[in-house]
């Protein structure tokens, strides 16, 4: 009872506390998810202020952000979007796995942390946040440029090379032995591929089981359905928030549009959760002796992001100055980098990838954002217009010298 | 003539239309999942960013495209002729002696006497679109008639009939 009383006294407390650090957020026009993991810190184990009796109501909802935090993706996209993106931007998207992904796994490796440490920062450094990202596109008008479906096309290839990745990695951090490990990512990698399909060819049939005008028993069935895959897919190594995400993607129409609103203010709530709870169980302590490494990481893979999305956009016919615009936006890492350390830690693969991560991740969200906005200054554009005219020069020169 | 307009997904937010006008000038309208749209102009300086754009209510839109489907509609009509199907359209002016002048269209029995179908009138800034018989014309009225090339020939005559 009275560990009861107190459970709702810090979660109380801590909620009050993430709203009004939310408000300060926005009012700077940045992301309150950098507040959230270091209000977590401030409260975890080592911290100044450690939570005691609410860790376990924590743990829970952050298990339950996660699944939110999927579900929430898979129904924002539609499976025509998913096909239709692989076809057109498959190259975008190698590109983008190769670029983010090696010097993830490269910095692993010199730092000894071993090849499945190296696997996991792969995927650390490797995926963007399509949350951060998209709210910046929507804060800065951006929605209508010409760019802005690249980097929206990019995003959704990471989500999807997710689905794919996530169950790989948990095979391999149980530690099986190669055979056995195989068989693990042989068995989830083809069930994700069955789903997938099943959802983009029969996806119709499920939405059919719900009704989408009553908000009571939708948001229920809709949460329930969710929870049960995530949780079966959990059970053979695919992952939970694989399970969720293909479930999102398989419901569509009417019923994906009101689950999406019935399920955003539960993903808000406990999406929050999730980055306090990473906060919580990172040590404060371990931070300082990543914080380099982290620093260089971040400068190196949001560099490697800029690069992608440059070369993106100017396959796609995009102008010097949209191909930075689209660069630039790229470079927040959120949910997955956590998602992905969060995982690796838990299997216990290298203790110190989860004060990496979380530096790391709190560097690209925070000054993301604000270098995104570089491309709007007057300085940015005087550049561009040097540049092209220097390039109209050099064009003039060579077109005089042809014939 | 037809227009130019490409499609592009815009995954998790949803659609952009991108139309391109004949003077080169393009057009994004941006429709988005929750019902609002969004018409934006490009920077003729950074052609792949927008200018600005006004948001639109699903009503607003509805309004703006009822205002531009009318004299879409028109142009359309227009454009129905090229032959193939032996229908043309024609736009024919009210003389000003002509004895329907301030009577109603039922008067001129067009469609029985000609075969055509007055699909519109035109009356200064405003559009009638399908006037009922029971429609004054007035003068300078435009009257926008669908039929084959004969019963356009003797529309444009019937009309032009003086008052006796």
């Amino acid at each position: 009872m009275h560990d009861e009383t107190w459970m709702l006294i810090e979660v109380g407390a801590l909620l009050l506390g993430l709203s009004l650090l939310g408000r300060l957020a926005i009012k700077f026009g940045q992301s309150p998810i950098p507040l959230y993991m270091t209000a977590g810190l401030v409260f975890g184990s080592g911290g100044i202020l450690p939570l005691q009796a609410s860790t376990d109501f924590l743990s829970s909802g952050a298990e339950l952000g996660v699944v939110l935090l999927l579900v929430m993706l898979g129904l924002e996209y539609s499976p025509t979007e998913l096909v239709g993106n692989l076809k057109s931007s498959a190259r975008a998207g190698i590109w983008d796995g190769l670029l983010n992904a090696i010097p993830g796994a490269v910095f692993a490796l010199v730092l000894g942390w071993g090849p499945i440490a190296a696997l996991a920062m792969a995927g650390v450094t490797w995926v963007s946040s399509s949350g951060v990202i998209a709210k910046v596109l929507r804060d800065l008008g951006r929605l209508g440029n010409r760019e802005t479906p690249i980097v929206l096309s990019v995003l959704v290839l990471e989500d999807l090379a997710m689905a794919f990745y996530l169950p790989i990695l948990s095979a391999v951090v149980i530690g099986a032995s190669l055979l056995q490990g195989a068989i693990t990512v042989a068995i989830a990698v083809g069930s994700v591929s069955v789903v997938l399909y099943l959802a983009v060819r029969h996806g119709k049939k499920l939405s059919r089981i719900f009704h989408s005008e009553q908000p009571e028993t939708l948001l229920m069935g809709v949460l329930g359905l969710t929870m049960l895959v995530a949780g079966l897919a959990s059970e053979v190594q695919v992952s939970a928030a694989v399970g969720a995400f293909l479930v999102g993607i398989a419901l569509s129409g009417q019923v994906a549009h009101n689950a999406e609103k019935l399920l955003a203010p539960l993903r808000d709530l406990f999406a929050a959760i999730f980055f306090v709870f990473f906060g919580l169980t990172t040590n404060p302590a371990d931070i300082p002796e990543v914080f380099f490494p982290a620093l260089i990481l971040a400068v190196v893979t949001m560099s490697t992001k800029v690069l992608t999305g440059y070369l993106a956009a100017k396959r796609a016919g995009i102008g010097r100055p949209g191909r930075w615009r689209t660069g630039l936006a790229l470079m927040p890492r959120g949910e997955f980098t956590v998602i992905i350390a969060g995982l690796a830690v838990s299997a216990g693969v290298q203790p110190l990838i989860a004060p990496l991560a979380a530096t790391y991740m709190l560097i690209t969200v925070i000054s993301g954002p604000v270098l995104a906005r570089i491309t709007d200054t007057a300085w940015f554009k005087q550049q561009m217009k040097a540049a092209a005219k220097r390039e109209g020069a050099l064009a003039g020169s060579s077109t005089s010298v042809a014939p | 003539m037809g227009v130019r307009i490409e499609k592009i997904d815009l995954p998790g937010f949803g659609v952009r239309h991108d139309v391109v006008t004949q003077a080169g000038q393009h057009i994004g309208v941006l429709s988005f999942r929750d019902g609002h749209r969004e018409v934006a102009l490009y920077d003729p300086e950074d052609p792949d960013a927008i200018l600005g754009s006004v948001a639109l209510t699903g009503d607003e839109a509805a309004a703006l495209s009822d205002l531009l489907g009318h004299a879409a509609l028109l142009s359309q009509l227009s454009g129905l002729g090229s032959g193939t199907i032996g229908l043309f359209t024609e736009q024919l002016v009210l003389p000003a002696d002509s004895r329907f002048l301030d009577r109603p269209l039922g008067d001129t029995q067009a469609r029985t006497k000609t075969g055509t179908s007055i699909v519109a009138i035109l009356r200064g800034k405003d559009v009638i679109p399908s006037p009922t018989p029971a429609e004054i014309l007035r003068l300078d009225d435009l009257i926008v008639a669908v039929g084959t090339r004969e019963g356009l020939d003797k529309l444009d005559k019937l009309l032009a009939h003086s008052q006796v």
